[in-house]
């Protein structure tokens, strides 16, 4: 998949392994894929994190039911998302009102995930080039000062389809001061 | 009202403490940050107590739901953008944040007055009072970081400053006024906003300490009193209502409190996905009234099933608060309680209801030794003074 495109290719073992693809075994292709799935089953442990401000742990935060400072909500955002949902009955955004400051923030989610809703109907009715064009403001919006993947689903859906960057700043209007 | 405290006028009451300062002072009833200039209670006549919140403000017999609706609170969670949370930081960090907040103008309800408390320094027994009149929560009572509460002189409205979150706004009102006080509540929120700027996320909201507050930062809560579902036996309607609509149900103060004397809390346990005003019409037009009903006709079913059985349970209560000579602490807010049914239902008419919740607060420990002119002492039996406080207030 590569910009909210699907492509399939067919290889031969060698080009395969070329790419990537099948590693170079001498048991054959079905182990060799064996052992992937396998890998895939049992990731490895994920390092420790901390929190980029305050350096809170993630182990931190499940043991005091407690959070250290705004950033931790960008540096564990994967973790507390499902923390979030299942406290919340389900809910995933915000929906009541905001703070006059974070309106840029709030206007700018609320494009991202138009965008991203847009690129994926663009998709799914084969317009290519109305996509390309989507996936081009996406990218723009998202490499401008302010741009942010904290912003909802449908943006991290899009950012998943391959227009994903690294943001240039936090997203979160509150950066921890740290200790 | 609470009196001013001893500052001079223009003096700011909140003197940061700070690092290593400790709570840990030794209890003086004769000198109080919080009621008013040092003096010697006991050759005063007992200070007039400020209404109880949420009980005494006007005719109550006008508040809507007043039979089955102690209080109404809304409550908002919110943090200065800047800071760690009150959990990781350090007490420089919380007397910097208490600084802020202090700078930051108040309005709506403050705008007749405010009063700040520095709830490090101040007395136990204040502390105590504070809490009692649901104004500070218990852990705001017991923690030893430096905080402070703003107090509205008419004691509907609090700030405290660094509880869980750096900011926890407060707003009590008697009997079912939940719609009034979100509207109040959120003009507050938004006039702070001009000084302070809180912490928010496109997707999460509000920011808060636990993340399972985030989004609106919104709680409504309403303390009900259902003496009619409890001597029928049918409490459990309450309990699976508030599963079905995600409510918690707590006791008389709150979070971790025991239910007293048949009142209960009810609070939305759910802050995202739903707008401020969602969750208060929820509350306002599904949640309270559906307790209301169930209330209401538990207590039809006592006044047609066994009506002797109901006015004995009533005038025992009123008997025992009128006569006895050592009353606890859960056998006044049971007896109360069960007086409150008897008013409400027209059985009782020669005690106000007003008067029921007035003695709901005034039995507390703090406020009786305060009444009292005495000091507030860890496992003083008190008993007898709630005996003659209640007493000569219930005198027929």
């Amino acid at each position: 998949m590569k910009n909210g495109m699907t492509a399939e290719v067919h290889l031969c073992a060698e080009h395969a392994q070329e790419r990537g693809l099948l590693l170079p075994t001498s048991e054959g292709p079905a182990l060799a894929v064996g052992k992937l799935l396998e890998r895939t089953r049992t990731p490895p442990p994920r390092a420790p994190k901390s929190c980029v401000a305050c350096g809170m742990t993630m182990a931190q935060v499940r043991e005091s039911g407690l959070v250290g400072c705004p950033l931790c909500y960008r540096s564990f955002e994967q973790d507390l998302s499902g923390i979030i949902e299942r406290a919340q009955a389900g809910a995933t955004a915000h929906a009541g009102y905001h703070p006059a400051h974070a309106a840029t923030l709030v206007d700018r989610a609320a494009l991202r995930n138009k965008l991203a809703r847009e690129l994926r109907e663009a998709v799914a009715r084969e317009e290519y080039e109305r996509a390309a064009r989507l996936r081009d403001q996406l990218t723009q919006l998202i490499h401008e000062p302010g741009g942010s993947p904290a912003c909802g689903s449908e943006a991290e859906t899009a950012e998943r389809a391959g227009t994903a960057e690294q943001p240039s700043d936090t997203g979160v209007s509150g950066g921890g001061r740290g200790t | 009202m609470i009196p001013n405290g001893n500052q001079r006028p223009g003096e700011n009451p909140f003197k940061p403490p700070l690092a290593g300062a400790s709570d840990a002072k030794p209890v003086d009833a004769k000198r109080s940050d919080v009621w008013g200039a040092p003096r010697h209670l006991g050759a005063m006549p007992a200070p007039s107590l400020p209404p109880l919140i949420g009980v005494d403000a006007g005719d109550v017999r006008e508040v809507p739901m007043a039979d089955c609706v102690l209080s109404s609170r809304v409550r908002l969670a919110r943090n200065l953008v800047g800071f760690n949370f009150v959990n990781r930081s350090t007490p420089e960090q919380l007397a910097d944040v208490v600084h802020r907040a202090q700078a930051a103008r108040l309005s709506g309800p403050f705008d007749a007055g405010t009063r700040w408390v520095n709830v490090q320094s101040t007395s136990p027994i204040d502390r105590l009072m504070l809490f009692e009149r649901n104004l500070i929560s218990r852990p705001f009572v017991e923690a030893t970081h430096p905080r402070c509460v703003a107090i509205s002189a008419d004691e509907t409205t609090s700030v405290m400053v660094n509880e869980e979150d750096h900011l926890r706004l407060q707003m009590l009102a008697p009997g079912m006024q939940l719609s009034a006080l979100a509207d109040r509540m959120i003009a507050l929120d938004r006039s702070l906003e001009h000084s302070l700027e809180f912490a928010f996320h496109p997707r999460f909201g509000y920011l808060s300490a636990c993340p399972t507050n985030v989004g609106t930062g919104i709680r409504i809560s309403a303390m009900m009193h259902l003496p009619g579902l409890r001597l029928l036996e049918e409490l459990e309607k309450v309990q699976r209502a508030a599963r079905d609509m995600h409510l918690a149900v707590r006791g008389f103060h709150g979070e971790g409190t025991e239910a007293l004397g048949d009142f209960f809390q009810i609070s939305n346990q759910t802050t995202l996905g739903r707008s401020e005003h969602d969750i208060v019409e929820e509350f306002v037009g599904v949640i309270v009234p559906r307790f209301v009903e169930y209330e209401r006709a538990a207590r039809s079913a006592l006044l047609e099933r066994d009506l002797p059985s109901l006015d004995d349970r009533v005038q025992r209560a009123l008997g025992i608060l009128r006569s006895c000579r050592l009353l606890s602490l859960d056998e006044s807010i049971k007896f109360l309680s069960r007086v409150r049914l008897g008013v409400a239902l027209g059985r009782i008419n020669d005690v106000e209801r007003t008067l029921v919740d007035r003695l709901l607060l005034e039995v507390q420990p703090a406020h009786l030794a305060r009444l009292g002119g005495r000091e507030l002492s860890q496992g003083e039996d008190d008993r007898a003074a709630r005996a003659d406080a209640v007493r000569g207030a219930l005198r027929g």
